[in-house]
């Protein structure tokens, strides 16, 4: 989780991610943030997040984007 | 049939008629038949190509089903004896499959688009060569686009890749899938809907509803003023100066570009009003494909809120599994090792982004000059996104605070840059469109506006005063839409008041609507596209 905070930190210096659960809804992620955040998840945990996981319910904070990494760590 | 044809609101009052007298249970039907009819309309070879894409679009979603279904039976009777590198290959093979069909059915619907909207394009390009290498020319071919293809070929795509990630199970009912591409309303010009969006209000049983129809209703006509009082008087000036580049260059080019802006809004999302307002008639919900697009503060926020659905559409179904994709994520790894982690990881985002405005252009229409288009909004794009922190400190050291001043100087220089890109959807060519772009600053002369040059543009004062109120009151609703639905405020007041308003505006639609010599009814824009 330390990693993922410190990849969304780099984005947003400016956003709590730890208490922020509406990054979607709220318009702080665009579609390039996601892109970019997909690419280093996919160096720091070497897991790939499909096109059809990018959802607001997957991206509006921090831990359920988490929750989504171990799960597709977890189907691996 | 034209929505402004009078065929069109005949064949309007039948169908919403019959939809309310029928049992409920046949209103979907009707509606399928009624879609068909419009269609056939439109000339009836046309709906071989329509049927086509339904057929195959059913039979491979059908398939896509049943093969996910397949694995999901096999894994749970195979559960305890499967061992979890079996069960993985198990899935792989599936996927392998579902992959296969997908591609087909990609591959064989964009392949129809593709022969029929870039064949002559393409041999043109070809010609272009040969010419270079003194061969000769190859001679066109004399397709007819059908209806819409556009846009119902992208709302099938967009089902069976939902269907091919499994967000729904395909529609078992071909009548019914065959609706959801084929609803009259919104066949010709979109919006482009997503089938878990519309298929529950499409195929619901509904009761008459006063208040949804004589909603949908004003909606109808307040997409008739838009596009019969507006964009229909006002594309006879736009016309008469893009296609004359020679005589009108220097100012009337912004004064083209600036009118351009006020046929394209009301003619498209007039085009829409009626599209939204005919479904909430019937009781059906389609959703919005815009959102005051012309008080966006930047391009990127322009694109949220214009076209809607083709911008989700494209984020969804190319954007993002582009970016997402493995090749794409190898390209990221590398270009961060090759050119550092701030500028390498910006690759994929340059490489996507250009991609799909690469496509959005040519989905357009066929020409380069819908391509430059595209590839400059994207530019633009990518362009105000590196500037971004540019911009910031530049408002951080001059102070530039978020007045209601600066707001608008925002609003409009959007609304002039966007203005400025369309400059390629009006001349003939793209060398014309830039030649035209630098003599606005060459040879601009502002005395040339005030020797009535405007009367000269096919449209006398008149026109122009009915243009100037119209205007006044496209921008009053779209400020009074801020706090809410328009609809909703003028039904909570007197019934006067509510009376006189809808009878101003059906009045104002048959007197000032642009009918008659020199005021062809005309095709709506996106129709072509």
């Amino acid at each position: 989780m330390k990693a993922l905070l410190e990849i969304l930190e780099e984005l947003h210096p400016e956003i709590d991610f730890e208490t922020h659960k509406s990054l979607i809804d709220d318009k702080i992620l665009d579609s390039f943030d996601i892109i970019t955040i997909i690419a280093e998840v996919n160096d720091e945990y070497d897991v790939a997040i499909p096109a059809h996981e990018i959802t607001p319910e997957n991206f509006n904070s921090a831990s359920a984007l988490y929750e989504l990494i171990e799960r597709l760590m977890d189907e691996d | 049939m034209l929505f402004t044809s009078y065929g069109f609101i005949l064949f309007l009052c039948v169908v919403i008629g019959l939809y309310y007298i029928i049992p409920k249970r046949f209103q979907w039907q009707l509606l399928l038949i009624s879609s068909f009819v419009f269609y056939y309309f439109s000339g009836w070879s046309n709906l071989i190509y329509i049927l086509v894409t339904i057929v195959s679009t059913y039979f491979i979603g059908m398939k896509l089903g049943n093969l996910n279904k397949q694995q999901n039976l096999y894994l749970k009777e195979n559960k305890e004896t499967l061992s979890r590198e079996e069960k993985k290959a198990y899935k792989e093979r599936i996927k392998a499959k579902r992959w296969r069909w997908l591609l087909f059915c990609l591959f064989f619907n964009l392949g129809i688009l593709a022969v029929i909207k870039y064949t002559n394009f393409a041999i043109a390009n070809i010609n272009n060569i040969f010419t270079l290498f003194k061969m000769n020319e190859l001679s066109f071919v004399n397709l007819i686009q059908p209806m819409g293809i556009s846009f119902y070929t992208f709302k099938t795509m967009g089902y069976i890749i939902d269907v091919y990630r499994v967000k729904y199970e395909p529609e078992r009912n071909i009548g019914k899938l065959a609706l959801f591409v084929s609803f009259f309303p919104q066949l010709i010009q979109g919006p482009i809907s997503r089938f878990d969006d519309l298929s529950l209000s499409l195929f619901k049983e509904h009761d008459f509803n006063a208040k949804s129809f004589s909603f949908g209703f004003q909606r109808v006509l307040w997409g008739y003023f838009k596009k019969l009082v507006i964009a229909d008087r006002i594309v006879v000036a736009v016309l008469e100066i893009t296609r004359n580049p020679e005589t009108y260059d220097g100012i009337f080019v912004l004064v083209g570009m600036v009118f351009y802006a006020i046929q394209l809004y009301a003619d498209f999302t007039g085009g829409i009003d009626i599209t939204i307002g005919i479904a909430q008639m019937l009781g059906i919900e389609v959703k919005e494909n815009f959102n005051r697009p012309y008080f966006s503060k930047s391009i990127v926020e322009y694109w949220r809120r214009w076209h809607i659905t083709m911008g989700t559409w494209f984020r969804d179904y190319i954007f993002y599994p582009l970016s997402v994709c493995k090749p794409m994520l190898n390209i990221s790894k590398s270009s961060r090792k090759r050119f550092g982690e701030q500028i390498g990881k910006k690759v994929p985002v340059y490489l996507s982004t250009m991609t799909v405005w690469f496509t959005t252009g040519l989905w357009h229409g066929a020409s380069w000059n819908f391509v430059v288009w595209g590839l400059l909004n994207g530019f633009v794009i990518l362009v105000s996104q590196e500037f971004e922190p540019l911009y910031a400190k530049f408002h951080q050291r001059f102070n530039v605070r978020d007045t209601f001043g600066f707001r608008l100087f925002q609003v409009i220089r959007t609304f002039l840059l966007m203005s400025s890109l369309r400059i390629l959807d009006c001349y003939r060519d793209v060398g014309i469109s830039f030649r035209m772009f630098g003599s606005m600053f060459t040879k601009f002369n502002i005395n040339e506006m005030l020797t009535g040059s405007l009367l000269k543009l096919g449209l006398d004062i008149s026109d122009y005063i009915v243009l100037l109120i119209g205007v006044i009151v496209l921008i009053s609703i779209s400020l009074i839409q801020r706090s809410g639905s328009v609809r909703e405020k003028i039904s909570g007041k007197p019934a006067i008041i509510r009376y006189t308003v809808y009878v101003l505006l059906l009045f104002s639609i048959v007197i000032f609507g642009a009918y008659g010599i020199g005021f062809d009814s005309n095709q709506f824009i996106y129709n072509q596209f």
